[in-house]
């Protein structure tokens, strides 16, 4: 018979779910360590994706942000998931993780401008509900949902064979684990040992497709395991949970044991985009009970409970970020929008003969559309 | 006769499908209860059942590569992919199989599927909601690919296609399923595959176009007319491929001149083919050269969408140059 080198990879973890705190914030079983000012980090970071989330559905409806995909009561996993990685380890975000964004040190007014697609946005109009800087490791996502994840898998398998001390993070969905770039990236992580760490967001919906119709198994965790990559549930909707145990795989990835994925139990409070219509597939009572336990007032009561936050200094911060932001969205709202040029820059490093003859071709019709008075933007 | 939107038209032309012949399956993401996410297949679910109407797990590669099965063995399948833009997945599916095993299998097995999809620009979507992939299809031998403009011919060519014993990718101009609204019977109709739609008559240019274009050709027709005088003839091309060789020619015999219009980039574009194929057979038509005005060659923007797709100054710079030539 042949002789496992290794230990299984623990079943148990991937089908209980890990948990630090119960929904209204009194500990479970024993508390991590981390230093105060870090929790009040957390929350902060927790708090400022909230406020921006908000912000943001409210310029769609203005008119101003073509679509916004809410972040809402998934920051947890978002901010706590991401606040285990280095400054120099990267990112490969989906299109819902404003709080990832915001601890890798986007500033709220580097957001807008790409979601009003100003002059300063960095991504120059490419696309929407997307974000993303070199300045920060985050490489923007792809909308076609999963593609990102064998990227992950590819940067962090160069940065091994690189010889850099670097471990990569990617974010996706339930609905993502469907496709087949999720085995792809699943698959050559395991065989490749790279040092990436999965972040399954597993907020219960794909659009109108519950998780029951995207997979018989009995969580997404445990589809790691058949990959020979640990998998772990956490409660994604307790920051703690899931700090700590993606501080245990960026550990891990660093260590060279390999990549790890974690499925993080949470919720999207939201609309799909502010395009749905949530009322046509699912019930007002599901959204909520799952209010009930939704990730900022669940810390907030610990943090009081705890005493690291006094009385009123949850306002104060709310209040705080609320008043900076809001002065941001009116300085953002302000700015120029992107010259007509830029949709010919940045296809090749150079451009083609074709993106030349084109170039003439649009500022001509620029300007004859000027001599007609036609408006067509 | 009932005024409808495309939308209406779509569904009823499922609807009336599904009843016809049990054969006929819906299956996608988002189709059941949520009815799609432009409300295509509203209220099959409730009709039909679970069974006919599949909400289906997020995997495109699925979505055909089941729906070939299901056609295989017997069934009808209308397969919808959310957005064209997600339909790459699929491609090994589709090149590889749903476009090639009537010949793989010597004429014995075929695959009479429609995967339909929105497509194209115009809402503000961004490069992943955005594109005219018609090309990818067009050259793979073995699909017909079809593109209506109007309600009517949307529930017609719907039906067609999904009674074509040829795998059918039917394509859904987006950013007009609810602005244009016509009759459209409640009765059973078919319009035939492969024949295109006279939109507009005239003697001086012939303008081939499809989907949304079909509007904005109209729109520089009408400026080149009145700044002008010149009179200019708008084809809707319909079906894609086998495209209708014959009413294009019939309609350069008048003209001689010929600009094609079409949201997709250029190079390689549907209009390249056809160019080629006028270019090749019926140069002697022509006074000069052929025109295209496509959408650039870069992937689809955010923003400043409108100067990217082919619009109204685009066209009539076209239009100008043919019949100043
Ligand atoms: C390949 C692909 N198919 C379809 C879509 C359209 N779409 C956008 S988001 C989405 C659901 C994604 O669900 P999930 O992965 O659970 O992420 P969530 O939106 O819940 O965060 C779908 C079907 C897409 N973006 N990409
Ligand atoms: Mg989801």
């Amino acid at each position: 018979m042949e002789v496992l080198e290794e230990p299984p990879i623990s079943l148990d973890k991937a089908l209980k779910m890990y948990r630090v705190i119960d929904e209204d914030g009194n500990p479970v079983g024993p508390e991590p360590s981390i230093p105060d000012k870090l929790l009040i980090d957390m929350y902060t970071y927790m708090v400022r994706a909230r406020i921006l989330d908000s912000w943001l559905l409210k310029l769609q409806r203005m008119g101003r942000v073509a679509l916004h995909a809410p972040n809402k009561g998934q920051e947890a996993a978002s901010v706590g998931a991401t606040l285990a990685l280095e400054g120099r380890d990267w990112l490969f975000p989906s299109y819902r993780e404003l709080g990832a964004l915001l601890v890798r040190g986007m500033s709220e007014e580097e957001i807008l401008d790409r979601a009003l697609t100003t002059i300063d946005d960095p991504l120059k109009g490419s696309d929407f509900a997307i974000y993303g800087h070199r300045k920060y490791n985050i490489v923007p996502a792809p909308v076609p949902v999963a593609n990102q994840l064998p990227h992950a898998v590819g940067a962090a398998l160069a940065a091994k064979i690189m010889g850099d001390d670097i471990v990569t993070m990617t974010f996706f969905g339930d609905g993502s684990t469907s496709r087949g770039d999720f085995h792809a990236a699943l698959n050559f992580a395991g065989v490749f040992k790279a040092p990436v760490v999965f972040v399954n967001q597993n907020n219960q919906w794909a659009i109108s497709v519950p998780v029951k119709r995207q997979t018989a198994a009995p969580t997404i965790a445990v589809k790691g395991v058949a990959y020979g990559v640990p998998g772990i549930r956490v409660d994604g909707n307790d920051v703690l949970a899931v700090y700590t145990t993606a501080l245990e795989a960026v550990d891990r990835a660093r260590r060279g044991e390999g990549p790890t994925l974690i499925e993080a139990v949470t919720y999207r409070l939201g609309p799909h985009t502010t395009a749905d219509d949530p009322d046509r597939y699912r019930s007002r009572s599901e959204v909520e009970e799952w209010e009930r336990r939704e990730p900022i007032r669940r810390f907030r009561l610990y943090l009081e409970k705890k005493g690291i936050l006094g009385p009123g200094d949850a306002e104060e911060i709310y209040r705080t970020w609320e008043s900076r932001i809001e002065e941001t969205v009116v300085k953002v709202l302000d700015k120029p929008p992107l010259p007509p040029e830029v949709i010919l820059e940045d296809v090749y490093s150079k451009p083609t003969w074709n993106l030349v003859e084109q170039m003439r071709e649009l500022e001509e019709s620029i300007k004859l559309l000027k001599e007609l008075g036609v408006e067509v933007e | 006769m009932p005024v409808m939107n495309m939308v209406q038209a779509l569904n009823q032309a499922l609807r009336e499908e599904m009843r016809r012949d049990k054969r006929v399956v819906v299956l996608g993401e988002d189709v059941g209860r949520r009815g799609g996410v432009f409300l295509v297949t509203e209220g099959l679910i409730d009709e039909f059942g679970e069974d006919r109407v599949i909400d289906t797990p997020l995997s495109e590669m699925g979505i055909i590569g089941v729906a070939i099965g299901m056609a295989l063995y017997g069934l009808r399948p209308v397969a919808e992919i959310q957005f064209i833009d997600f339909v790459y997945e699929a491609f090994d599916q589709i090149v590889s199989n749903m476009a090639k095993i009537r010949y793989r299998s010597g004429g014995m097995y075929s695959v009479p599927m429609v995967l339909r999809s929105p497509c194209c620009g115009g809402i503000r979507g961004g490069m992943h909601h955005s594109q005219s992939p018609e090309s990818y299809f067009i050259h793979t031998a073995g699909l017909i690919t079809v593109m209506p403009s109007t309600p009517y011919d949307a529930k017609g060519l719907l039906k067609a296609s999904i009674r074509s014993e040829d795998p059918v990718v039917f394509l859904e101009p987006k950013s007009i399923y609810r602005t244009i609204k016509e009759d459209v019977p409640d009765r059973d109709y078919t319009v035939p595959l492969g024949r295109a739609r006279l939109v507009r008559e005239g003697d001086d240019v012939t303008v081939v176009t499809w989907g949304a274009m079909v509007y904005q050709a109209l729109e520089a027709a009408k400026l080149a007319e009145e700044k002008h005088g010149w009179s200019i003839e708008v084809l809707d091309l319909r079906t894609l491929f086998p495209f209708d060789k014959d009413a294009i020619v019939e309609s350069l015999e008048k003209t001689e001149r010929l600009v094609i219009v079409h949201e997709a980039p250029k190079t390689l574009g549907p209009g390249a083919e056809i160019g080629a194929y006028i270019a090749e057979n019926h140069i002697e038509l022509l006074r000069g050269p052929i025109a295209r005005v496509a959408g650039f060659d870069t992937p689809f923007p955010l923003v400043h969408e409108k100067l990217y797709m082919p619009n109204i100054a685009r066209i009539y710079m076209a239009l100008r140059k043919v019949m100043e030539y």
